[in-house]
Order: structure tokens, then sequence, then C-alpha cells
């Protein structure tokens, strides 16, 4: 993209307040791995089917491959490196088999980290719905969040449902 | 009592996937990095008369046909593909020229230009003339197999393409280094590269590097693919002098990569009226693509799995793979299996209906036992679990009382009984003579093998193999990242033989240190004697003979067996079949790592009702007119049921600690379970994916006989 159209963006990353020159359209997820360096985020698709772009905005899952940088102006954006390793889930998945290949992880955490603490089952399966992994079947994942959560996690039963 | 064997431990690369700190293809750069693309032909069958590139001062970088130094080839079993098509295009997204810019977006989007003089292609593999391969078994004569039944059951089966949809795509960087090339790469065979590129660039073995980076899912797909790839970037970085990233977006990738053989599978049964099977004639026709890549061992497996895990004393499989003008389809976990295991599966429960006899009961007095005999001439040995997990899966998933209960409405339940061999096919492990080394460092141990980790948990089962051998801690191994300058062949990544055959080379090599370690720890013997490292390669085990010719001996070292349970729900208004539960009952001998093994029965299970319900590869002049996930639709979270996963353990003698392997299996039997469950239903469906259009054709099944109990 050409630099005569790029723009100032300010936004907090992680924590920390940054300013970019970047086209105010390019994909944000393109901004995180090229212009901040923060290959944590995955690239699957490109088309926001997959979910392995996961970030959160303003503490919202959202698909980085497709928001424009421009749409994070002034909001807080963070990313699988912000939890620093020290997020619960990211011990969970790595102790509990939340991870194989571990393409899908980055995003799923992410997604995983909106849901709060204790999630039930079934907020754990729609909240991750948008987020393909191929490898685990989703059980490894769903053991690893409930070996997360706080004791007396409310995720313990397991209904499973068919799509309502 | 073991220390790390069958314990929980911590997998090696868990920590730094959950961080983000992994590193994939994508994430990697070096200075003065190119941008690659493929240029790729819209027709499927043709020749190419010209191509039209930017000019020279535009600051491209073109690779064709007359830029290989070596031979235009993707050397594997019949070096029949080109790495780039040169004048003739025999499928869609055939690669023609590879086009390079330092500007990724110039590189994506320049236009080249391509005139073709279109042939006739032909899609049909029932049309096909081009056989690539064809396999026959005969044992016995089923002429008096059939004299003897009462019954004759005839059926025919069919299985559709399936995308692997690994969730990082096919990537690569080439990197020349003073007198030949380095390759970073997101695969699963390090060797097979490095095969397929000594061949294309006419380079000697030692001037060509093949290194794994951390690879986001294969499935097969990155077995064969990567070879083919890494060529194109490999041809750039020559030309140019520079260093070349040619990394596919989804669409690409699933529009031009390798997908599952699609199959049709025609069975003829002979039965007697109390259920035993007399005679068994199978015939499998397979569609291999365009080129042969892997297709003659693919059929090989499908035809050595094609009688399902049963007994008979005549049978006759027949099978062929042939050429159509579709990309070429390639490794898939399972590898012909899951084709033909279908069939038999849903074949078995077609008998069980028109005997009017139970399927289980169907099952067990047929089911291969200890002693029995395969199609191969096999002899069983005392770990075929055939009846060990039927039970286990019936008796667990209340299988007798659901069916009954669940007749006539809208829930359904069915059941699969599978086998997988695990290792290389008949004298496949004596041909590859792997290799594997293990040294001894002032922290503990190393381990040197080219298997490579693809989320399968290869770096912690082999490392709690060698800690149990060593008797040192388990964190105390490492194992390091396969890089063919500095690992020996440890053969390809793939056919569940990296915990039993490579895994087995490595407790050799750990016995051996082990005596020689005597009482002194790792530490203590490297600063008294210096470095030590020991390396074993592939002894067949006692008595496994086998022959390529007569398709005669034994097919596999050993056999995985197991049983899935499906139970599935349809909508009555929009027909959709979802499946509610699975019970999953294994033997992989000996689990080493139970979380690991329990994921991969877990994971495959997940593809398996992918394949059997949703998955649909939709072909429209010969490509993928579905190359995009919004409407290739792989199972979430919200399409995958609750899974019951149970491990019965029946070592094999001459596996690490018991072991067998676990990968492909669990995928071989997810389609048979969920279409024996839609028959309970009373649908017919003898095709998959099972998709409501699929299922609005389905004839209901005529006049059932009261099942006999």
């Amino acid at each position: 993209m050409s630099r005569t159209t790029q723009k100032a963006v300010a936004f907090e990353l992680n924590g920390e307040p940054v300013t970019l020159r970047v086209h105010p359209l390019k994909r944000l997820l393109e901004v995180l791995r090229d212009d901040c360096g923060l290959t944590g985020t995955k690239e699957g698709c490109g088309e926001g089917e997959c979910g392995a772009c996961t970030v959160l905005v303003d503490g919202v899952a959202v698909n980085a491959c497709l928001v424009p940088v421009a749409q994070v102006a002034g909001a807080t954006v963070l990313t699988i490196e912000g939890l620093q390793g020290r997020h619960p889930l990211q011990r969970a998945f790595a102790e509990h088999g939340g991870a194989q290949c571990g393409i899908c992880t980055p995003g799923m955490i992410m997604a995983a980290a909106a849901l709060g603490p204790a999630p039930t089952l079934d907020e754990v399966r729609t909240g991750l719905a948008g987020n393909i992994c191929r490898c685990t079947g989703y059980e490894g994942i769903y053991r690893a969040i409930r070996k997360a959560g706080p004791r007396g996690s409310k995720a313990k039963a397991r209904t499973p449902r068919s799509r309502s | 009592m073991p220390r790390f064997v069958g314990r929980h431990v911590i997998r090696k690369d868990g920590y730094s996937k959950a961080t983000g700190h992994a590193r994939y293809l994508d994430d990697l750069s070096f200075p003065g990095l190119l941008y690659a693309r493929t240029i790729r032909s819209t027709i499927a069958a043709g020749r190419v008369v010209s191509l039209q590139f930017p000019p020279a001062s535009a600051g491209f970088t073109v690779v064709v046909p007359e830029d290989i130094p070596g031979r235009n080839t993707v050397a594997l079993i019949q070096d029949d593909q080109p790495c780039l098509a040169d004048g003739v295009v025999h499928h869609a997204a055939e690669p023609l020229a590879i086009i390079a810019h330092e500007d990724a977006e110039r590189a994506r989007t320049v236009e080249v230009g391509v005139t073709y003089a279109p042939g006739t292609p032909n899609f049909d593999p029932q049309q096909s003339r081009r056989v690539f391969k064809d396999v026959a078994i005969h044992k016995g004569r089923t002429s008096d197999g059939f004299r003897q039944a009462d019954l004759i059951v005839e059926g025919e089966y069919r299985t559709g393409h399936q995308e692997h949809l690994y969730i990082e795509p096919n990537g690569v960087i080439a990197v020349p280094a003073d007198d030949g090339i380095t390759i970073y790469g997101s695969l699963q065979c390090p060797y097979y590269v490095h095969h397929a590129l000594c061949a294309l660039l006419g380079l000697p073995a030692s001037r060509v590097r093949v290194v794994q980076t951390e690879t986001g899912g294969g499935f097969g797909g990155k077995e064969d693919y990567p070879s083919i790839i890494a060529g194109h970037a490999a041809l750039v970085a020559l030309k140019s002098g520079r260093p070349v990233k040619l990394v596919y977006d989804r669409s690409e990738d699933m529009l031009a990569t390798t997908k599952r053989h699609p199959a049709i599978v025609r069975h003829r049964t002979g039965v007697t009226k109390d259920g035993r099977l007399t005679a068994i004639e199978i015939d499998v026709l397979m569609d291999g693509g365009a080129y042969c890549t892997l297709s003659p061992v693919v059929l090989s497996r499908g035809v050595l799995h094609a009688t399902g895990p049963y007994r008979c004393d005549h049978v006759s499989v027949t099978g062929r793979v042939v050429m159509t003008n579709t990309p070429p389809n390639g490794a898939f976990r399972g590898f012909g299996a899951p084709q033909t295991l279908f069939a038999a599966e849903v074949h078995m429960d077609r008998i069980a209906e028109q005997l009017g006899v139970d399927p289980v009961r169907l099952r067990e007095k047929n089911l291969l036992r200890p002693g029995d005999t395969t199609a191969t001439g096999q002899v069983l040995g005392e770990d075929a679990a055939a009846l060990d997990v039927l039970r286990e899966a019936v008796t667990r998933s209340d299988y007798a009382r659901k069916r009954r209960a669940w007749r006539g409405t809208h829930k359904g339940i069915g059941l699969s009984l599978f086998f997988h061999g695990a290792g290389f096919t008949g004298s496949g492990e004596v041909k590859l003579q792997s290799k594997a080394t293990v040294e001894l460092t002032p922290d503990g141990a190393r381990i040197r093998v080219a298997s490579t980790d693809i989320g399968q948990g290869q770096r912690t089962v082999h490392a709690q193999i060698v800690a149990e051998a060593l008797g040192i801690p388990y964190d105390d191994v490492d194992v390091i990242i396969p890089d063919t300058s500095l690992v020996p062949d440890s053969g390809p990544t793939v056919a569940s033989r990296t915990t039993m055959v490579v895994g087995g080379l490595l407790k050799r090599c750990a016995d051996d240190l082990r005596t020689t370690l005597g009482r002194l720890t790792p530490r203590e013997y490297v600063r008294r004697h210096g470095p030590i490292a020991v390396t074993k390669q592939y002894e067949p085990p006692p008595g496994l003979v086998w022959d390529d010719e007569t398709y005669r001996g034994s097919a596999y070292g050993s056999y995985g067996w197991a049983c899935d349970v499906v139970e599935v729900e349809q909508d009555p208004v929009t027909l959709e079949v979802r499946p509610t539960k699975v019970t999953a009952v294994s033997d992989i001998g000996t689990v080493i790592f139970p979380l690991g093994a329990r994921g991969q029965v877990e994971g495959g299970t997940a593809q398996g009702l992918g394949y059997a319900l949703t998955e649909e590869v939709v072909m429209r002049d010969g490509a993928m007119a579905n190359a995009q996930l919004t409407n290739y639709i792989v199972p979430t979270t919200l399409d995958t049921p609750a899974m019951d996963v149970v491990f019965v353990e029946r070592p094999y003698a001459h596996g690490p600690y018991g072991a067998k392997g676990v990968g492909e299996m669990p995928f071989d039997g997810a389609a048979p379970a969920v279409v024996n469950a839609i028959r309970s239903l009373g649908l017919d469906v003898r095709e998959i994916p099972a998709t409501p259009e699929r299922l609005m054709d389905a004839p209901a099944i005529a006049a059932r006989k009261g099942t006999r109990r």
C-alpha cells in the first residue's frame, strides 16, 4: 500500500500506547504481525471464519483479519503477547491438552479469555464457535478451560446439545 | 513401575504454543526477502501456448521450466509430476511459473497472461484409461465360499474428496547458501523434501538442507506437497540469489494442494443363515487425480483394510487407482483405509439387516481373534483386540437399550468396528532403513530424529520413551528440531509409525546408553569419558515376512483395534443429522502419553465426523468450487459432540513398552458409525458426506425384519 496514503493511528496495544503511520485500511492482523512484530496472532483463513487471528479490542474478541486498523484508533487491543504467559488459561492449555499443533491456540486462548472466569460448557461452546481447531476435537480445549477456572468452576456439567 | 511412560507429562511444546512464542513459517523473516506467488493453470487439460510476464524493469524474478537446473520432476514414486508444467496442463491449478518481488503486495497482484489451447479433460475415474496402480489379494476360492452361502449381499459405497484443513496453510522459505540451498518449511517429512530438491536442483545431498519450522497441522497434507512448494521457492532463491518466502493463502491451499482420494467400493458377500461370512469379494476404485503422487501406497493400504476386521476363508479384493484431470490426491490421515472401512462397516450393517440379526452379534461372530488369519494370510497375535473393544464400546454406550428405545424417533445410534495397521505397509519399513540417534549431554540426553512434531506430540512421546529407558528425568531429555544437517533419516512422519517404529529405535539407543552409563549420570559420564551418541537402524521383528508381488504375508507389524458408537439426532424439518455423543474404545497397545493419545482419538474422530456429514469438496470443471472456509464446512465447537474415550491396552511385543500406532486409526471409524446411526433412523445412505441433500434423496430401508436377539 502506498506511503502517500499512510495516516497516524493511535491505540493502546497490550497496555502500552502506540502510534503508527500506516494505511488506515491495512488489516489489523498485518499491522500486529508486520508493523508491531507481534507474530503470536496467526492467519488461518483471512476471511473471518477460523478465528486464528482472534484478539481483544476493548475486551471484545474480534477477527484481526477483518478489522481495518483505523477501526481500533483510540481503542485498547490485547494480543496473546499481552497475556505475558501469566494468564491461567495459558498454563492450562499447555498442560492439559488444549494445544496440539498450536496454530489456533493464541486465538483460542484470546477468545476463551473474553468469556470471563468459570464459563459453563454451553457458554464455552457458543463463545468459541468462531474458532476452529482441527486437532483436538475441542475436548482438550474444554478441559483446559475447566482447569484454568477458579475452584468450584461452573463449567462442570458436560451436557452435549445440538445447535439451537 | 514406569516413571514417564503412561504418565501425565507436560508436552514439550505446550508453553511455547500457549504464549504465542512458537515460531511458524510465516512468523520468520530474512533480510532481502522476496515474496513469491505461483502462476497456475485455469484449465484442466490442454496446452499452454504462451505466458506474458511484466517487463524486466518491473523488478520481478520469474521462474519457468527452462530455469530448472536438474530434472523437472517432483521426485517421489513415479516421478511423473513436473515441478512446473512444461507446456502441457493435466489439471486445474497446475503450477506454470513462479513470480516474486520484494513487495509482497506487488507479487500478489501482478497480472500474468496465459494463453491456452484447451484439451478435453476427463473427470470420471470410471472412464479413465490410465491406471497408476492395481492390486489384488486372494485367499481361498470365493466361488467355493459363495456356494456355502445362504444369502449374498451386494452394495456400492462412495466417499468424496476431503480437504485436510490444517489451520496453517502450506508455506516455505528458501535461503540460498554459498553452494546450495536451505529450506525452512511447514512440513512432515524433511527427507522427502531433501530427496525431491536434490533431483530438481541437480545438487548433491550435502548441499541441500531442510529444516522443519513449527508446523500448524499436517494430517498428511504436508507429507508430499511440501516437496512441490519447496521446489518452487528454491528455484526463485537460486535464480535471484535472495531468500524467498512462498506461503499460500487459504483459498490457494484448498484449490491446489492434495485431498483425500475419492473412492467407489463394491462389496459382494456370502453369508450363512446363522451369520457366518463365507465369501468376500471387494472391488476398490480410487481417483488419483492428475499425477501418481502417493496413490499406489494409498491404494495398497485401502485394499489391505477392505475386508474390515473380519475373518473369512474365501476372499478376493481387487483395487485400482486411476488418473483424472483433477489436482493430484495424496496422503490424508488413514491413507486409503477410511474409504474401504466405510464401505465394509456400512455393508456389515446391511448384511445384519438382511439376515435379521443384531449388528453386534454379526460382528462378534466374524471378527478377527488371536490366531485368526487375515486376507493376506497374516496370523494375528494375542494383541488382536477386536472383541475387547467391541464389547467395551457396546456396554459403555448402552448401545442395545438405546437402539431399541429410539426406534421410530429422530434419534439414532450406530457403531463401527475397525482396525488399522501401524507403520509402513508390507516391506516398506525394511526398505526405509530408518535411523535414530540419542546422545548424552551434560544436561541429560538429546534426541536426533527426522520425525516431526506436527501437533501429534512426537517430541513429548519420544522424550518419554528415552527418559524411561535411560532412567533420567523427562525434563532432561531434549528433542532437537528436525534439520537434515543434524538428524539422520528416520523416515517420514506418516503411517502411525512415529511412536511404534521410530520410538522403538530410540528405546534401543537409550537401552544401549543405559548399559554404557552403568551407575553414572549423563553429566558424570560426559565429564569423565566425553560425549557419546548411539544410532540404531530399523530391523524387522522376527517372523515378519511380506511378498510385494503376491500380497501375501504380514501386511503390518501390528494392528490397532477400535470401536466407535455414534449417537445422532435428525432435524425433521431440515433433515440435518447432528452427532450428539461418541463412545470411542481403542486398543493402541501401551499408551505412552495419555493426554496426547486421547487428543488423537478426539481430534481424529471430529475430523471423521466432518468427513461423514459436512465436508463436501464441490468440484466444478476439475477445480474445487468451494475453496474457502465459508462454504467448506469443518466441525466447530457446536458441531462436535461430547466424546467418551477409552483405551483397552493390549501391548505389542515389538513396540516400545508395548506401543502400537495411534495417529490415523481414530479417523477410520466415525463415518461408518454415523451412517449406521442414520440407517437406524430408516434411511439407506451409501455415500458420504451425508448432507441434508443426500438424506433427502436417500431411500427408506425396505421392510426390515425384526432384529433377532
